[in-house]
């Protein structure tokens, strides 16, 4: 058996305008050195996957310059490795030549690279859904049930708002999907939401696209899941680990500062067995801590400079933290510098910010102050 | 014939470094951890490839296996390389019989071969003892501008040291005139870092001569420097200012590691401008806990610290549990300290285990020395360790 996998580096960019702006959603800076498809391409890896396509959208040269040649994933092989595929327009593709608008467009406009995968198997996955999870079981799973097409789903409590952006899955006791719902409105109660992590034989996939590409389909959900549920062996995989589903700038937050307060989904995420999770090696110093630093409940990466107060937070790679400042419930991403007694409080600086000494800043937690990439205050 | 290179590097890591105890009892000591993510030969491999010489022959000899396993294809410091990179140099097995590397000149003597697949016009000859920061392509423009054979570099230390060196005594264009290894009655203070640049040819030839010599230890201080000098070859020292330092022994390992902490510390390895490269650990974030309280110390990549720590290096890895106090220590890879345990003035080598409530170590002022703490040690709750102690598994089965 062997499985090769297929990323989607830009699908629910819109959900986190603000940190996606300048990057993919596979490259938002995730828990102190951490890209959004860290988690997905260790995933892989760990699951023994080394054949792996990320299809990307736009804005994605900070996800080029994450990856370079993949060998921190150990994924710089000269027989498959990673392979990134840019958009690719063909009179197949869409005849308004447009970039895709969906999933399964983005196969279409890749139909040539799938139609050479020699791997039994494909993962499909999605890079906004943070977890450490092993493909293996699913495509066990698969196997077992002798499935044409396996979705991970996690079953979670839903509201009207957090329904609207999550696709529900409906299975019956042997676990086969009697009904999907995407992106319901007014939906309340406890659902299976999909991960987007979908497991199917390479063949199928192949079948998929080229009938897609024939019938003009245009969504996976729509035009494939649904269109054939009745008659094909289509399954859901309940996925029982932590996740964290980013679906919104609020999500994103909440989640950050879920790995402060819930042990279970840091251990869950980083201290699995065999199942390290990867980035890019940036090489910074061990985190300098002065005589003046009081840190309380934070993750700091490495490289850090830390003289002030640090409470409830997240400090990335490189960031400088000035004498009396003091940052609570705040997301300080690479390289930022916040200066002597500054006061940030429920704020989140993207790389590079500069907070001069002194300023007051406080965003609250359901709605943190943001900060862009560079920005000087 | 491999593709020419203008520089090649030697490094001699072959040495057991056995003033560092237990900690090159299964490691040469190259391979010692060092300033929380590094080990001893990243500073020497980091200032080649920042110098641009990226040929590199490590000469190995005693317990080389981590040191193996860490250079590996030489990735870290960018040096998988299609023309040069770094290799791994054992002592081998060939039509003449097999040989230990018996000197410093004996091991090189050994490699021509490979120095000579280069087609190099220099040979730096460097020890993985040292932590230090040097540009070699400095050295390297000094010894041509000489018309040097061969160039040393030294460094200014005071009267005092000096006879613990080997000392350089030059005329005023550096030349030099004499060498004397730890004199009494030093008449110079330019000691000699044991770098040296080569023309190749003329090593090749002394390498060759002082093979042939029976009565010869084939060592570089000892014989190839003397040797060279009597035969009125042109020889140069190179004024190298900066911070060095010799990690030979459990103090001076301490004492350099304490040297990377405070806001301006004596070596700073923050600087952008002059990397220090390290094999990576796929490690998770740092978490500090709620009780935490850390001063004065460098914290490493997936360490989690909810007990105090002051003026220490904590590598990767650590867990400090709560009511744990960590004084004045370095702390390797992976090592547990469970709660209420007290540590002062020691250093504990990776995946040792400490107790809850151990004592090691007495504290700094106490003058009672450094505690060591061997690698993957379980060292039982409640014990307690001067300081000045020994630690290994002999130890340990003795003292029960």
């Amino acid at each position: 058996m062997s499985a090769s996998g297929i990323i989607f580096s830009n699908i629910h960019d819109n959900n986190i305008p603000e940190l996606t702006r300048l990057r993919t959603v596979a490259s938002v800076p995730f828990a102190c050195r951490y890209r959004f498809i860290d988690f997905t391409l260790s995933n892989m890896v760990n699951s023994n996957i080394y054949n792996i396509s990320v299809i990307t959208h736009y804005n994605y040269q900070s996800l080029m310059d994450h990856i370079g040649s993949g060998k921190d994933w150990d994924l710089a092989r000269r027989s498959g490795g990673i392979k990134i595929l840019p958009p690719y327009i063909n009179a197949y593709a869409n005849n308004s030549n447009l970039v895709y608008q969906t999933r399964l467009q983005a196969l279409k406009s890749v139909n040539n690279s799938i139609s050479r995968i020699t791997d039994d198997y494909v993962v499909l996955s999605d890079c906004d859904v943070i977890c450490n999870v092993d493909f293996n079981d699913i495509i066990a799973y698969h196997q077992k049930t002798d499935a044409d097409m396996t979705i991970a789903v996690k079953s979670v409590e839903l509201t009207p708002e957090t329904a609207k952006i999550n696709t529900i899955f409906t299975s019956d006791e042997e676990g086969r999907v009697t009904d999907v719902l995407s992106y319901p409105s007014n939906f309340r109660g406890v659902a299976d939401i999909s991960l987007n992590i979908v497991v199917m034989k390479t063949s199928y996939l192949q079948q998929i696209v080229l009938d897609a590409i024939a019938h003009d389909h245009v969504s996976l959900t729509r035009d494939v899941i649904a269109r054939n549920m009745k008659h094909m062996n289509y399954r859901v995989y309940k996925y029982e680990g932590y996740f964290a589903c980013i679906s919104s700038f609020a999500d994103y937050y909440s989640h950050s500062m879920d790995l402060l307060h819930n042990v279970e989904a840091r251990d869950s995420l980083f201290n699995v067995k065999n199942r390290p999770v990867y980035t890019k090696v940036r090489n910074s110093t061990p985190s300098y801590y002065s005589p003046t630093s009081i840190v309380k409940n934070s993750m700091i990466a490495d490289g850090c400079y830390i003289e002030g107060t640090v409470e409830n937070s997240i400090i990335f790679r490189g960031a400088k933290i000035g004498r009396n400042a003091t940052v609570k419930n705040s997301i300080i991403m690479q390289d930022s510098i916040i200066g002597e007694g500054a006061f940030l409080n429920c704020v989140i600086t993207d790389k590079n910010a500069v907070i001069r000494d002194g300023r007051m800043l406080s965003g609250a937690d359901t709605q943190p102050y943001y900060i862009s990439k560079g920005k000087l205050i | 014939m491999l593709k020419k290179q203008e520089c090649v590097a030697m490094l001699l890591a072959g040495g057991q470094g056995s003033r560092l105890y237990t900690l090159t009892e299964k490691t040469a000591k190259p391979a010692v951890r060092f300033g929380g993510k590094y080990r001893i030969i990243d500073f020497p491999l980091s200032n080649c490839v920042n110098s641009g010489i990226y040929t590199v022959g490590v000469l190995t000899q005693y317990q080389p296996l981590a040191l193996n396993e860490y250079i590996g294809n030489g990735e870290p410091w960018d040096l998988d390389r299609v023309n040069s990179g770094v290799r791994v140099l054992p002592p081998y097995q060939a039509k003449s019989g097999a040989d230990w590397y018996k000197g410093t000149a004996n091991a090189i003597y050994q490699n021509l071969e490979f120095i000579n697949r280069y087609d190099p016009d220099y040979v730096l000859i460097l020890s993985g003892d040292h932590i230090y920061k040097m540009d070699y392509e400095k050295m390297l423009e000094a010894h041509k501008e000489k018309g040097a054979e061969c160039t040393i570099a030294v460094l200014e230390v005071s009267l005092e040291e000096a006879s613990r060196f080997g000392i350089m005594n030059t005329d005023d264009d550096l030349r030099i005139t004499e060498f004397e290894e730890k004199p009494k009655q030093p008449k110079s203070t330019k000691a000699s870092m044991g770098i040296y640049i080569f023309n190749k040819d003329l090593l090749e030839q002394y390498l060759i001569e002082d093979e042939a010599d029976p009565e010869s230890s084939k060592d570089f201080g000892k014989n190839i420097i003397p040797k060279m000098l009597a035969d009125g070859r042109k020889m140069y020292a190179y004024a190298f200012s900066g911070y060095w330092k010799d990690v030979g022994t459990i103090q001076s390992l301490w004492e350099a590691n304490m040297d990377l902490i405070g806001d301006k510390p004596e070596f700073d390895l923050r600087d952008r401008s002059w990397r220090i490269f390290s094999r990576n650990y796929s490690d998770p974030p740092q978490y500090i806990g709620e009780y935490a309280k850390i001063s004065n110390s460098l914290i490493t990549e997936g360490c989690e610290v909810e007990g105090i720590v002051e003026n220490s290096v904590l590598a990767s890895g650590v867990k400090v549990a709560r009511g744990a106090i960590i004084k004045d220590s370095i702390i390797m890879r992976n090592v547990t300290i469970a709660e209420g345990a007290t540590i002062n003035y020691s250093i504990i080598d990776s995946d040792t285990k400490i107790g809850a409530g151990s004592i090691i170590g007495h504290t700094k002022s106490s003058n009672s020395g450094i505690a060591l703490i061997g690698s993957e040690l379980d060292i039982k709750p409640g014990s307690k360790i001067a300081g000045g102690e020994m630690v290994d598994s002999e130890w340990l089965a003795k003292n029960k």
